[in-house]
């Protein structure tokens, strides 16, 4: 195995691209190694983004944040502009393991190591964030959701790498959230998550809603039905209840240890409930 | 296969070393280093024994390579004490019996300072929500979480 550090995109990309066999990028690696410790991958070439100039930093810029591909989750929490606009999305990215893994985990590897179960992933969904991708070709910058396309895949094509996560400005009156069930206090993966972003208008009335599924398919889902059963509501009990059956009409879980089928699509909807309607409180609605 | 040179600062000093890509910091640390502090216990994050500092952050030294340590400021627990002075975290660990076999305690001491370097006045809640990183199987936690807020206490005084 050969590991590079380049201190350009542009020669990560450039080796991603050429290289024989396996390249892995390597940002945090506490799922990649860990992959490798279990003899589930055998890379020949890994590829360390962390020495790339910008990939480090959080910016605050007009459009809103870019969050680089190699900042830990930890430095998200330590963002107070960050955290103050998107505070489900931080609290998503803080509940990843202890603090020893949030000093090295990412929000990007989190997306690109493309588990259906990633705290992170449901919380940027609902926030529309975009993933701005460099590769060989033009960077290019895709809503975060096209990102992964099953268990431990993604749409990146072979040179391409996650360079920033970019969430946008808060229109007032917003808020997100994001809750997961795990059956211990922390130090879990999530069995059902959802997350929830909302905007007010003057009155307290739902008028923008986005809400996505975690750990209930093979991929994150977003569900424009089931925000459309909030949009002009006050969170009454009946737009909550529609939001939690449209919820739980949409997933296609599986079974398994930490969950069955109809317990995930159950708690599905209880969840989106409850993030709801802290995501409406954080916008000001009472 | 040719090796990495790596050159890094531990505990203060600067430490050149050769490492394979493979290597992981912990085995760096022990196998190349002589620094057997931190211990491999689970060798996949979940533990906490191999728990170092790197710039300011507690991480597992079995998920970061040896490469990566380059340029880097690590903290392991041999830097904790001063010359004969144990650290006052080593000191309580001590006074309150904080460990049995000892295995994980390396890593316990490594995640309490960085716990109280960022918060030097932590509720129990915290104390326990920054150790959760680290597991223990002799203890039951209570004594470790005494100790930590006992160091607490006399480092404010300090």
């Amino acid at each position: 195995m050969q590991y590079a550090r380049p201190s350009s995109i542009k020669e990560a990309s450039g080796l991603l691209a050429k290289a024989r066999g396996k390249a892995f990028v390597l940002a945090g690696g506490t799922d990649l190694l860990v992959r490798m410790k279990g003899d589930f991958v055998e890379p020949d070439l890994i590829v360390d983004i962390k020495a790339i100039k910008g990939l480090n930093e959080i910016k605050k810029t007009a459009k809103g944040f870019s969050i680089g591909a190699a900042v830990p989750c930890a430095a998200m929490g330590e963002n107070k502009a960050l955290k103050k606009a998107w505070p489900g999305v931080v609290e998503a990215a803080n509940l990843i393991g202890s603090d020893q893994i949030q000093g090295r985990c990412t929000a990007a590897g989190n997306l690109c190591n493309a588990s259906p179960a990633a705290d992170s992933v449901p919380a940027l969904v609902a926030a529309g964030a975009k993933v701005v991708i460099a590769g060989p070709k033009k960077k290019r910058t895709v809503a975060i959701e096209k990102i992964p396309a099953g268990p431990g895949k993604t749409t990146l094509a072979k040179g391409e790498i996650v360079e920033a996560i970019q969430l946008d400005k808060r229109p007032a009156r917003s808020g997100d959230a994001y809750l997961r069930f795990i059956p211990r206090s922390e130090m879990d993966i999530a069995v059902v998550s959802a997350g929830v972003n909302l905007t007010l208008d003057g009155k307290g009335v739902v008028k923008a809603a986005r809400v996505a599924l975690g750990a209930v398919a093979p991929t994150v889902l977003l569900l424009p039905k089931a925000a459309k059963a909030i949009v002009g509501s006050k969170l009454d009990e009946e737009a909550l209840e529609k939001l939690a059956a449209a919820c739980s009409a949409a997933c296609r879980p599986i079974d398994d240890k930490r969950g069955t089928v109809d317990f995930r699509i159950k708690v599905a909807g209880v969840l989106a409930r409850r993030a709801a309607k802290i995501a409406y409180k954080r916008a000001g609605g009472k | 296969m040719g090796g990495i040179a790596v050159t890094t600062t531990i505990n203060g000093d600067e430490v050149d070393f050769v490492c394979h890509a493979e290597e992981t910091l912990l085995d760096v640390l022990r196998d190349r280093l002589g620094l057997t502090g931190a211990k491999e216990g689970c060798g996949t994050g979940d533990c906490g024994a191999c728990s170092v500092i790197m710039d300011g952050r507690v991480v597992c030294s079995c998920l970061v390579l040896g490469a990566e340590a380059e340029g880097k400021k690590i903290g392991t627990v041999e830097g904790m004490a001063s010359g004969d002075k144990l650290h006052p975290l080593q000191t309580k660990f001590l006074e309150h019996a904080a460990l049995q076999c000892g295995v994980c305690t390396p890593g316990f001491l490594i995640a309490a300072k960085a716990l109280l370097d960022r918060n030097p006045d932590p509720s129990e809640e915290e104390i326990r929500y920054g150790l959760a990183g680290n597991l223990c199987r002799c203890t039951g936690y209570d004594k470790i979480v005494r100790a930590v807020q006992d160091a607490a206490k006399v480092m404010k005084g300090a």
